[in-house]
């Protein structure tokens, strides 16, 4: 089956899950990578979102973090308060899933402001959840688009925190976990080099040059020493993707 | 004791022009017919909390209800932003706006704080981030015990709460399950409260031990309006309107478009207007036997 860049996105991303996880999940394409790794591979994959909902199965992607599917499909529905103290705070996550809308090349991530934030050019949602998941999970697998604008040099705003300026700047804040681990993007997977901390290139989606990747990244990127090449998806991961896709737009009303 | 009013009683005796008003609900249990009934009634110079301003917001915001917004995170879920919002933040119409931003985590434990009776809340938080050079209500201390330093907000204290539930029972309880977000917290934390209910009930009956239960004594105003969440769901009665979310995108773009939006939905309507999307689902177990009428 022929696949488009965006279903490589989110099956990369997907396949990076393991079924003993307990996940985090930020909503959109976080939300289909971590149902699409629960539908194939991770079958007992615990997914929680941050209306409190606990290991929710649910058969259609939610719009929101709290539509009535996840509360319906799930173990338990705790308040928020506890969700953020009893089980963010208190370490119970062995992932978080992130998306934001810029990123830089040690994985901070800024979903608030472009420009100034007293003058923003875009005002963006915020941090919601993600200031805190991204210190309290285990770590944090982030999928996003990749593109000169948002792949930047350097972040108008950090929102939540990856490896700051590279290194040890986690340990030097007193953060445990260990923070972005892989990026995914719709070219290729990004994972931190062992010392700097940099994101770098470790895997690259078929069809895919260096070239690309390099003119949609606005930092000069790095490879790795050893560069894998993505599988490409098979035929049981696109079916159960697309099938997701066309149940979630049924039940959102649109046009399928 | 809570007492039972109309929503237009509720507003007009419960929230006054310049409060603090924090309408919650996360995702689930939106008080939208109250936001509505505040719009009618032209409450002005308000201090918007809110974790997910939501298109509740968006709507008060662009009606000219607000000069502040606080909050943690200000979108519509899965579309995109709060256009009414972002024009009043980054272009001052209808009326300039000032904001306090949070972290999710900040503003759930802001509102525990409130409900303890805490002056501030104490968690680990806002590490190597940047709103804490943006927003000098978040501060820090250190664990007497153990050294480590602590993230600190002030506790959220609203004048008024308001909140949709699932049902009231005659004696003025208050009843939701579900995704209980915040609801409890913020109703125990304010000093007001305003309570919209989808039914009124003679007794609870049949229903989980855990269930979420504010005590009549906890709650201020109740009004019974059947479908009040919408475009929100109420568990159990009727689902997230995910098609209206989406195709608030487009209302609320353009000015002139929005502004005719509100005056034939909301200015020209009345709570009454909401109960077309109160349909029960048949069998349900909680279902009282009996259910009463609010005027009764």
């Amino acid at each position: 089956m022929a696949h488009n860049a965006t279903e490589m996105m989110t099956i990369a991303a997907a396949r990076a899950l393991r079924n003993a996880d307990i996940c985090f999940v930020g909503i959109g394409m976080p939300s289909a990578a971590c149902n699409l790794a629960r539908l194939t591979h991770a079958p007992d994959i615990t997914l929680i979102y941050e209306s409190g909902t606990i290991a929710t199965k649910p058969d259609v992607l939610p719009l929101s973090i709290g539509d009535g599917e996840l509360c319906d499909t799930a173990l338990t529905t705790v308040p928020v308060v506890e969700m953020f103290r009893y089980w963010l705070q208190g370490g119970r996550f062995t992932v978080g899933f992130l998306g934001g809308a810029q990123v830089d090349r040690f994985a901070n991530l800024n979903t608030t402001v472009v420009g100034p934030y007293n003058k923003p050019k875009t005002r963006l949602p915020g941090g919601g959840g993600a200031p805190e998941i991204s210190s309290a999970c285990g770590e944090i697998f982030i999928i996003m688009r990749q593109a000169p604008r948002s792949f930047v040099d350097k972040l108008d705003f950090v929102t939540s925190f990856g490896h700051g300026e590279g290194g040890d700047h986690r340990a030097r804040l007193g953060i445990k976990t260990k923070g972005p681990t892989k990026l995914v993007t719709d070219l290729a997977v990004y994972e931190p080099d062992p010392v700097t901390k940099e994101m770098s290139v470790t895997s690259i989606h078929p069809g895919v040059t260096r070239e690309q990747i390099a003119a949609n990244t606005g930092w000069p990127v790095r490879f790795a020493a050893n560069v894998a090449a993505t599988p490409a998806p098979t035929d049981q991961e696109l079916s159960v993707l697309r099938e997701l896709h066309a149940r979630t737009a049924r039940a959102h009303g649109d046009a399928a | 004791m809570s007492r039972f009013l109309t929503l237009a009683e509720a507003v007009e005796s419960t929230i006054r022009d310049g409060d603090t008003v924090a309408m919650e609900g996360f995702t689930h249990l939106i008080p939208f017919a109250a936001g509505h009934e505040v719009i009618r009634q032209r409450r002005r110079h308000l201090t918007l909390i809110r974790m997910t301003p939501d298109l509740i917001y968006d709507q008060l915001i662009g009606m000219g209800c607000a000069d502040k917004l606080v909050f943690s995170w200000v979108g519509n879920p899965g579309v995109g932003s709060l256009h009414r919002f972002r024009d009043a933040y980054e272009n001052g119409w209808p009326a300039p706006i000032t904001i306090e931003e949070h972290s999710h985590a900040a503003m759930a434990n802001a509102y525990e704080a409130g409900a303890a009776g805490l002056p501030c809340a104490i968690f680990r938080g806002y590490l190597g981030v940047d709103l804490p050079k943006v927003n000098s209500n978040i501060r820090h201390v250190t664990c007497p015990f153990t050294g480590e330093q602590l993230a600190a907000v002030p506790a959220i204290r609203p004048d008024v709460a308001v909140i949709h539930a699932l049902k009231a029972d005659r004696a003025g309880n208050v009843l939701l399950e579900g995704i209980v977000g915040v609801q409890k917290e913020v109703v125990l934390a304010a000093k007001r409260s305003i309570v919209t209910v989808e039914e009124i009930v003679e007794e609870f009956g049949e229903r989980s031990v855990n269930a979420v239960i504010l005590p009549s004594w906890t709650v201020g105003a109740i009004a019974c309006v059947p479908g009040g969440a919408h475009p929100s769901y109420a568990h159990g009665y009727y689902t997230r309107d995910n098609a209206y979310y989406k195709a608030w995108d487009a209302i609320a773009r353009d000015r002139d478009g929005f502004l005719a939006w509100m005056k034939t939905n909301v200015l020209e309507q009345g709570p009454e207007a909401f109960a077309v999307h109160a349909s029960h689902i048949a069998g349900k177990s909680t279902q009282p036997a009996h259910k009463i009428d609010a005027a009764e």
